[in-house]
């Protein structure tokens, strides 16, 4: 797959536009693609953000986080991807709900970008938490207030929006007497478990994109195994989305550490591009 | 057959059999008596002309033998290395009943390994076009098989595969000391030569429906394999360092993880590995953990030594390497230490009592008698469902009690008009050569079926 476009649009965060027609005519928000960028590097399940089936184009945003995600960073337009596999995983429920709240952070942001524009077609009140640390870690602001009837922004040093979390936003918004009928939160697991934390006592339905260890992403290894209401799912088939109140958050951010200790042999080892 | 040393390979991925030299496979292709009426055949799931191609290597006439093994079998170097011969063809043979039966898998490496020897295979004639176009959905066993035999008869073939590497199950699952991917991809590559057209990245049911693919293609073949891994249904199982044995060899195999860093998937290489099963699958994980450096690699299994349904060759080179067997054990939790890391797992002790409906007997609880191994990595290698993907997007395709398409097991016809499918996605888990066998039955299926089109 070529890459069409790519731009670094926060520092370290990238959006990636690639020729990828098939997967543009079927994409539907909430789905993901496997990226191995080349062929040393891991499969890397990455959410899809946008796209385009006119222009045969997706878009997606990842992280500059890991040694494949690196070589991905280092890609330029006009360069093949190893291999690009999608669209996988199900879509989120695009229903009429009412008022619905997006939350999403980091990756997320561009995660929660096609469920905004879907729900609101469907004829959704959309209201959009973006969250970051600071103002110039944000992105796609302007997209996301064109799909949405509202948008709230929310910023660890303040400097756009509410200081603070967006589930700190979220506490304060409910605590005021906004009521939402459908809660969505794509993003780092520490944040999405903050929401589903939240939204529990006021019995509000959350459902949030989880973000498990995967390889193969399509029903064969298991690596990426939840507890969600007391059972095992597996997020590359049962999901990756799930009600947040029956989420085993322990389990999810354990396993999320489980090669810690070989993601900085790999660190160590990759060549960034400096030599 | 000569092998590589126990406590060499066990540092290595090299393959362990070194194989027949000319002189060897002639020798033992002149044991075979060339019986009239071969009851080696009989046993042979793809019917493999098998003291014809003996003979010629009897013969010395090495090019006439691997063609004529060629016409009912397309991966002959595979097929010598994995199928279970001792129950198939060489159990029934006459040879065998006083002495050794004839090697006819080691005589079958022997002609894929000459003929990979020599160059660029010889192409059968180019068949007739029929213009008719059929699909292959997954490029494992199954699947290369039902291509293979229907490219031959002169249709049009296109092969797509889920993953980014073509071969199922011999290319994740397989390890490289048992079957190097290297025979894999020429044996692919033959039949590309052949022109089958293979599109890797695509995963049918997603990225196209079964309907769809209807609207283009005269009849589909689903070859999608393997799906989620069975687990115990133990506390603890959910611990960081317990895999699946799919996760394990997907990893290790197909990720490359044994060169870990130069390939960046990592693999978590215990010191004290605990594989818990009794089948091949078993035995590939607890030999892949002494490559990766286990100090101590263990098999737990529920029943005895007898019942195990590893191959007998797969369990004698397990014991070689120093995989331990703790027999009549099966795993009751698995404890944990600081930060949800895998420490222990606790086994509950069994006897055998009497026999269940495969026939095997039973293993039953001892009471009080548990007992606790330390660990650090744990595989469940106790078998996997169907690959849920095309039941769940095809909904009027019926499936079974355990999510496998229901095939006809004369033609391998689905319940859906045009789709057929064999291997583990209509069986559950089994061996490459049943997957191989069920794909001719469906290519004879789909043939008939094509070719009475209006």
């Amino acid at each position: 797959m070529k890459i069409v476009d790519k731009f670094e649009i926060a520092p370290n965060v990238h959006a990636c536009k690639v020729s990828a027609t098939d997967i543009a005519k079927k994409v539907r928000p909430g789905q993901f693609i496997i990226v191995i960028p080349d062929e040393y590097s891991e499969r890397t399940p990455i959410t899809v953000a946008d796209w385009n089936t006119g222009e045969g184009t997706i878009t997606f945003i990842f992280l500059d986080i890991g040694s494949s995600t690196n070589i991905l960073a280092q890609m330029n337009p006009g360069d093949e991807i190893y291999s690009l596999t999608g669209p996988l995983g199900k879509s989120f429920e695009i229903e009429t709900y009412g008022n619905v709240c997006l939350v999403g952070g980091c990756y997320g942001i561009g995660g929660i970008y096609p469920a905004a524009r879907a729900l609101r077609e469907k004829g959704n009140r959309v209201v959009c938490y973006s969250e970051a640390r600071s103002k110039y870690l944000l992105y796609w602001n302007e997209k996301l207030e064109e799909v949405s009837d509202e948008v709230r922004f929310a910023t660890a040093d303040g400097s756009l929006g509410f200081k603070g979390h967006a589930y700190d936003l979220l506490e304060k918004d409910l605590g005021s007497g906004i009521k939402y009928d459908l809660v969505i939160a794509v993003g780092c697991t520490f944040m999405m478990y903050r929401i589903a934390a939240l939204t529990k006592p006021h019995g509000m339905k959350t459902i949030v994109t989880m973000n498990p260890i995967m390889i193969d992403g399509t029903g064969m290894c298991g690596a990426c195994r939840l507890e969600v209401g007391g059972t095992t799912k597996f997020a590359c088939v049962d999901g990756p989305h799930f009600d947040g109140h029956e989420v085993d958050w322990d389990v999810i951010l354990a396993r999320r550490k489980a090669y810690l200790e070989e993601e900085i042999i790999s660190g160590e080892r990759h060549d960034y591009g400096k030599s | 057959m000569r092998e590589q040393p126990a406590r060499e390979r066990i540092r290595n991925y090299d393959e362990v059999p070194l194989g027949y030299s000319p002189e060897e496979a002639i020798l033992e292709a002149q044991r075979c008596l060339m019986c009239k009426k071969p009851r080696c055949i009989e046993g042979c799931p793809v019917e493999i002309d098998i003291p014809g191609f003996i003979q010629f290597i009897a013969e010395d006439n090495f090019r006439d033998g691997i063609n004529r093994l060629k016409e009912k079998n397309i991966l002959p170097a595979i097929c010598g290395r994995v199928c279970p011969q001792e129950e198939q063809c060489e159990i029934k043979c006459i040879v065998g009943v006083k002495n050794e039966p004839v090697a006819i898998g080691r005589l079958e490496r022997f002609l894929a390994d000459w003929e990979a020897s020599q160059g660029d295979p010889e192409l059968p004639p180019k068949p007739a076009p029929t213009g008719k176009k059929i699909v292959i959905v997954g490029a494992g066993p199954a699947g290369i098989t039902a291509a293979a035999d229907l490219v031959r008869l002169g249709h049009r073939v296109d092969m797509f595969e889920a993953l980014h590497e073509p071969g199922g199950v011999l290319v994740y699952g397989i390890p490289e000391f048992r079957l190097p991917k290297s025979i894999v991809f020429k044996e692919i590559n033959y039949l590309k030569q052949l022109g089958v057209k293979l599109y890797t990245d695509h995963v049918i049911g997603m990225i196209k429906s079964i309907d769809e693919l209807l609207e283009e293609y005269d009849a589909v073949f689903l070859g999608t394999g393997a799906g989620l891994p069975w687990f115990l249904e133990v506390p603890g199982e959910n611990l960081n360092g317990v895999y699946s044995a799919n996760e394990y060899l997907t990893r290790a195999n197909l990720m490359k993880a044994y060169l870990f860093p130069k390939y960046k998937t990592p693999i978590i290489k215990g010191k004290r590995v605990a594989t818990v099963g009794g089948g091949n699958v078993a035995m590939d994980c607890a030999r892949t953990a002494l490559r990766l450096g286990a100090e101590e690699s263990i098999i737990i299994y529920r029943r005895s030594r007898e019942e195990m349904p590893a191959r007998d060759e797969e369990i004698h080179h397990a014991e070689q390497e120093g995989v331990i067997f703790r027999l009549l054990s099966n795993p009751a939790a698995f404890h944990g230490g600081s930060n949800n890391w895998l420490k222990e797992v606790e086994c509950v002790s069994m006897k055998l009592g009497e026999p269940d409906d495969s026939g095997r007997r039973r293993p039953v609880p001892i009471p009080d008698a548990n007992f606790r191994v330390p660990i650090d990595v744990a595989i469940i290698a106790i078998g996997n469902s169907p690959n849920p993907l095309i039941p769940s997007t095809t909904p009027d395709i019926e499936s079974g009690r355990w999510g496998n398409i229901v095939t006809d097991p004369e033609t391998g016809k689905t319940s859906k008009e045009g789709v057929f499918a064999g291997g583990d996605v209509a069986t559950g888990a089994a061996t490459v050569i049943l997957a191989m066998g069920a794909g001719k039955i469906a290519a004879r299926g789909i043939h008939d079926y094509v070719m009475n089109q209006k």
